[in-house]
């Protein structure tokens, strides 16, 4: 019996109506690709075992219909994300799908380097050598004389060059393992493309190297043809051009060094485990405790740099750490802004929707982000007062003059300093001492070390001054 | 006919988009687009109801994951030599 594969969803959860049809066109190859491909992961009996990264374009929804694990990588990075995961996941099975465009054009060097590397990933480049989803631009593998809405008379060398043989060239590399370009256009072929997917996937699983599949692909929209017609053109024209075979299968002898050692990163960073596995906390203060915060402010405040001492605090300290930063081209006296996760256990996701705590450098920032503030959270504002009309209803506002205190003491650049010290002595999540080392080891200029000293007790005796009058 | 217990195709009429790829690719000619218009206004592949061999080349070419269901028949009455 041959039926749906359980490696498709039942269902494809993307929109209220057609969830038991693909978005493909009538005749298009990709669902035919998306076939072969299933069916060799469910003979394989990896399923749950499989990492599937969907490209840009026409195939950009894969994640709805194979039920495996999906990440969408960006255009063109599809070999860098497989690679990233094939690395921190050396049993998965990683499957890489693109298309020409994402491919053969914005993505070609990251191609050619993953097959260069000899990545244990597999990637099925499906070639129709037009852009589908954009409605038919030329793509890099456009025939000689195909016409394409950006080559109305048809693609000349001498303005556009010649199509680009992914294949061929991937095949002058030491490192793949194996290569081979497949057509759809008829059973037969298909059949062929079917034992060429599961080879690929067979020989990943083996652990031997680079695998690649060029398949031909009919595109009846973009063409205007029919689906049958489409097939025809592919068998016409593409086959002359993009040949079809084994450009390569073998398993190339991998150096017995196996590559740079493998540490753990407390192990790179001076840190000594207990017995029991832990890392001990360094401070002679209190631990760390769990928090996130959102720096956010202009470019130039130190909004950046401040985040990544607060992240260096924790890490010091044996906490798991993140430091993601947000900022414009306008590096200087643009908007930015960073998120710090400092957590006790791994972190899922280093995105804050709702910190624990807020530092906003200017009004802006302030009000941009003072409502996702969590309930009962801190927000540190740099002025004397807040700025009229403004409510935090739900979070504990302090108003800490960083930037003039860090005028007083004699350079602007200090403020960040001002607020680390003002946060250490509100919160008391991390220690003074651990703080002040960080800060010293953050600023390069050692004539700036007791500037910042002294910014940061400035910071501190604020707010327990502060505290102290209340 | 023994050729007539080989095998048994079934589209899903929702699902085919009528591309008609399965109706070229099939050996011995059993399927055809209807007449009529399914749900999404194209003519749907079906099964002329004689002829499958179950050789499976029409799910191979449907573009569709769950548009086409091939099933063949084990019990081969005439030739027992085919089981399996």
């Amino acid at each position: 019996m041959l039926s749906k594969s359980d490696v498709f969803y039942d269902r494809y959860e993307r929109k209220a109506e057609l969830q038991h049809q693909t978005h493909y066109c009538p005749g298009c190859g990709h669902g035919i690709a998306h076939k072969l491909l299933a069916e060799a992961i469910h003979d394989l009996g990896a399923k749950d075992s499989t990492i599937f990264v969907s490209p840009v374009g026409c195939s950009v929804f894969a994640y709805y219909y194979f039920d495996v694990g999906n990440v969408q990588a960006a255009h063109g990075r599809t070999p860098a994300v497989a690679t990233a995961l094939k690395r921190s996941c050396p049993g998965s099975l990683v499957i890489g799908y693109q298309g020409d465009g994402d491919l053969a054009a914005i993505g070609t060097a990251e191609i050619l380097h993953a097959a260069n590397r000899g990545e244990a990933i597999s990637i099925f480049f499906v070639n129709n050598a037009i852009y589908g989803m954009t409605g038919g631009q030329m793509a890099p593998t456009t025939l000689v004389g195909q016409t394409s809405t950006t080559t109305p008379w048809g693609r000349r060398p001498a303005n556009e060059g010649y199509p680009i043989h992914v294949a061929e060239l991937l095949a002058t590399l030491e490192a793949p393992a194996y290569i081979e370009r497949v057509s759809l256009h008829d059973g037969k072929n298909i059949m062929k493309a079917r034992k060429a997917i599961r080879k690929a996937l067979d020989i990943q699983r083996a652990g031997a190297g680079f695998t690649f599949v060029e398949i031909l692909s009919p595109c009846p929209t973009i063409w205007k043809m029919t689906p049958v017609e489409a097939q025809r053109w592919v068998e016409e024209k593409l086959l002359p051009v993009f040949p079809l075979g084994i450009l390569r299968d073998r398993r190339p002898a991998i150096a017995a060094d196996g590559g740079p050692p493998r540490k753990p990163m407390a192990e790179v960073l001076g840190l000594t485990r207990d017995a029991a596995g832990a890392i001990p906390a360094s401070g002679a203060g209190a631990a760390v405790q769990p928090v996130t915060v959102k720096v956010a402010g202009f470019g130039g405040q130190g909004v950046l740099l401040l985040g990544q001492m607060l992240a260096e605090i924790g890490l010091r300290e044996g906490m798991e750490v993140s430091w993601l930063p947000s900022y414009g081209p306008e590096m200087r006296s643009g908007s930015a802004h960073c998120h710090v996760c400092i957590a006790g256990e791994r972190i899922g996701s280093p995105l804050i929707s709702n910190p624990d705590v807020l530092i906003a450098m200017n009004e802006l920032s302030l009000r941009k982000f003072a409502p996702h503030v969590r309930a009962g959270g801190l927000i540190l504002y740099n002025q004397d007062a807040l700025p009229a009309g403004f409510d935090a209803a739900a979070a504990r506002v302090v108003c800490v003059p960083a930037s003039r205190i860090a005028d007083d003491l004699g350079a602007a650049r200090a403020a960040n300093a001002v607020l680390l010290g003002a946060l250490q002595a509100e919160t008391a999540t991390f220690g003074a001492e651990v703080a002040l080392s960080v800060l010293v080891a953050a600023i390069r200029n050692p004539s700036l070390h007791e500037l910042n000293r002294k910014a940061f007790q400035a910071g501190r005796s604020f707010a327990a001054e502060r505290t102290a009058a209340a | 006919m023994a050729a007539e217990k080989r095998g048994f195709v079934s589209v899903d009429v929702a699902e085919c988009k009528g591309c008609g790829l399965c109706v070229e690719a099939c050996p011995v000619e059993c399927l055809e687009l209807e007449a009529g218009l399914n749900a999404y206004g194209v003519h749907p592949a079906h099964y002329t109801g004689a002829g499958c061999t179950g050789c499976g080349i029409c799910f191979y070419d449907c573009p569709e994951p769950g548009a086409i269901e091939v099933m063949k028949i084990r019990e081969a009455v005439h030739a027992p030599a085919h089981q399996g």
